[in-house]
């Protein structure tokens, strides 16, 4: 009831000075529009980066690396294990980078229930023959099944379909600058060679466009068979194994693991990937103290008018008190008003800042680094809003707090003897 | 012997600024339910200071005011504000209406702060604070409408709504010419008369204090007669 009754005063306070309050609230709402749109579109704009990364990255590969061996046979022998052994010069073994009982492991690995899927890859160092010239090239014997149930393949194949390299005997899919130099179109059939000077000839059946123009320039793709094929190796012939998890964080510990339990190499995407995560951080950093900065400033405005409006009130406040109004009761009374500033201006913001963000939405943003994408991307997060609505209210009640306190210690007496 | 509401017992005030005052001396007097008392004295006497401090509203001083048989100097800030509403009413030489309110609003404000009666109800008794100081007709009006003889009408009807045990007011006619000051005591003299109200007024007026049932005189921080 009493709060009701100073909700009441407080209503009738600020609809006397709609104007003002409306000021007032324009500034929350501006800055809360900004802040929803600002990070829902810097949000929209890390995930759309991440993923043109980390989509298509494993979160674990394992692979045989081309390095030197990690023990040396001097380091075996019994009669020198207690010295210090000095070796300089150490050369890479010719060491195969065939994964050893490749169908053993992955057998394994389709056993384990922390792994949502496994796609096995064989990648080979190939020549693309055009007219007189070659271009050196990679091609990637891949699962077409896997790769697009696991990473996204077929979003970056803007022409052909990525299921033709399993329908089609001896198909390849071409980078689009690849395709571009090699002057070929879909359905052409490429001459590739290879290292060991073996001439192939595969059919084009699609265009691959990652985004990153180096990785275009050199990169196609071709069944596992096909290339084992290419290779002259046998069916159980495998580079690498890309695994994906379901919980990305645990990907540098079961890394560890399985380069324990398999011996092999394993990669975690965190380690391939570090400088992603800053990029992500940076960009959410920014816009938070944009929203905040806003915020102060629209605290600011409400802080002035609040001033003004308890200078302008000082006899009210006194007669209030007179009558049997505490201090906090008058206090209450201008928080009120403060949050009532936040709340509405706030509510507003809300509405305004998903307005803005569907609006960005719709802004045609077209690049050839990213071929699916054909507007800005919004990230539309229901936290972001719960946020910035927590935000205004604080904002406001802190403006308001200084205000509202300096009424509560208002003397009557001082007021009722200057008249 | 009739009920002591109110007693002021050795109350005295300073001043510290800009130097050491003794503007309030050793006062004492009682206050008995159904008095209508004025307090008289020379500009400057202080008359005003002493019905702050018997209202509540200023806490510094030496002595004790007791006002329904309570000792003020143990109550707190929030208590004191309570005893405000509840069993003080207030006219001062302004009106102090809260322009952004109706007449109706400005008198239910203190009853609907006492939160003894419902919305309804305290509108209600306002409505009938209103019919006895004749300015019924005035309720919905903005306070800021009026004339000076009807804002402190309604000043008054404020001071009435929570039916308080003591009316306190500092120079309630200042203000106002004649006619109007007339219209004032008058009804201080009905509401003594008709309601026993108990009434505790400070005044330069001579006809006005002539006619109350009491006088204390001040001089110089001193009461000379009572
Ligand atoms: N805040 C203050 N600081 C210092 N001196 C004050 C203060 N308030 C009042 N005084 C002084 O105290 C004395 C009494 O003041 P008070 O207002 O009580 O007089 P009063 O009897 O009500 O006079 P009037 O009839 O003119 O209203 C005056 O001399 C005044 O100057
Ligand atoms: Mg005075």
């Amino acid at each position: 009831m009493i709060s009701k009754l100073i909700a009441d005063i407080a209503k009738t306070l600020l609809i006397a000075r709609w104007k003002q309050t409306l000021v007032a609230a324009i500034g929350v709402t501006f800055s809360i529009t900004m802040f929803i749109s600002l990070l829902s579109f810097m949000t929209g704009l890390n995930t759309l980066l991440d993923n043109l990364i980390l989509n298509r990255t494993p979160h674990i590969k394992l692979y045989n690396d081309i390095k030197p061996s990690e023990n040396s046979p001097i380091d075996q022998s019994e009669k020198y294990s207690k010295t210090h052994n000095f070796i300089s010069s150490v050369k890479v073994k010719n060491r195969d980078i065939n994964i050893y009982n490749s169908e053993a492991i992955i057998n394994a690995l389709k056993k384990d229930n922390r792994i949502k899927g496994i796609a096995p890859k064989v990648i080979s160092q190939v020549f693309f023959n055009t007219g007189q010239t070659v271009l050196a090239g990679v091609i990637n014997g891949i699962d077409a099944e896997a790769e697009r149930k696991l990473f996204h393949f077929d979003d970056y194949i803007t022409k052909g379909n990525a299921i033709d390299l399993k329908n089609t005997s001896n198909s390849i899919i071409l980078g689009n600058v690849l395709a571009e130099k090699l002057l070929v179109k879909i359905g052409d059939l490429i001459q590739i060679t290879t290292q060991n000077g073996e001439i192939f000839s595969l059919k084009l059946v699609g265009i691959f466009q990652s985004g990153l123009r180096d990785f275009d320039k050199t990169q196609s793709f071709s069944s596992i068979n096909t290339v084992q094929k290419i290779l002259g190796k046998t069916n159980n012939y495998i580079t690498d194994i890309q695994i994906k998890l379901y919980d990305v964080n645990t990907a540098p510990l079961l890394a560890k693991d399985f380069h324990n339990t398999f011996e092999i190499d394993a990669e975690d995407i965190q380690t391939a990937n570090a400088q992603f995560e800053t990029g992500s951080k940076i960009r959410t950093i920014i816009s938070y103290s944009v929203g905040i900065t806003l915020l102060i400033v629209a605290g600011f405005g409400i802080y002035n008018i609040l001033n003004m409006m308890i200078y302008e009130k000082m006899d009210s406040i006194a007669i209030l008190k007179a009558t049997g109004f505490s201090g906090k009761d008058v206090k209450n009374i201008f928080l009120t008003i403060a949050l009532g500033i936040g709340f509405f201006g706030g509510m507003l913001g809300l509405v305004f800042g998903f307005l803005l963000s569907s609006i960005i939405d719709q802004i045609p943003f077209k690049t050839s680094a990213l071929p699916t994408i054909t507007t800005f991307p919004i990230n539309y997060n229901l936290n972001f809003y719960l946020i910035a609505f927590l935000f205004s209210l604080v904002t406001t009640y802190f403006a308001g707090y200084f205000p509202a306190k300096k009424a509560s210690k208002i003397d009557p007496v001082v007021i009722i003897r200057g008249k | 012997m009739k009920e002591i509401i109110l007693e002021a017992n050795q109350i005295t005030k300073y001043f510290y600024d800009p130097m050491t005052v003794k503007v309030l001396n050793d006062i004492n007097f009682t206050v008995e339910r159904g008095d209508f008392v004025s307090i008289v004295g020379k500009s400057g006497c202080g008359k005003s200071t002493l019905l702050y401090i018997l209202s509540t509203m200023d806490t510094e001083y030496e002595g004790k005011v007791i006002i329904d048989n309570e000792n003020m100097k143990e109550k707190k800030e929030k208590q004191l504000a309570q005893v405000r509403n509840e069993k003080i009413g207030f006219v001062f030489q302004f009106h102090y209406l809260i322009s952004e309110f109706s007449v109706l609003e400005n008198v239910m404000l203190p009853g609907l702060k006492f939160n003894k009666f419902s919305k309804t109800e305290v509108e209600y008794r306002a409505m009938q604070k209103l019919k006895i100081l004749e300015i019924d007709q005035l309720a919905l009006k903005k306070a800021n409408q009026l004339s000076g003889g009807e804002k402190q009408r309604v000043a008054i009807a404020r001071a009435l709504i929570n039916d308080p045990l003591i009316i306190m007011g500092d120079e309630p006619t200042g203000n106002l010419d004649k006619k109007n000051s007339n219209i004032v005591f008058d009804i201080f003299k009905k509401l003594s008369e008709e309601e026993s109200q108990t009434l505790l007024i400070v005044t330069h007026d001579q006809s006005f204090s002539a006619n109350t049932n009491r006088t204390i005189v001040m001089e110089d921080g001193k009461i000379v007669s009572s």
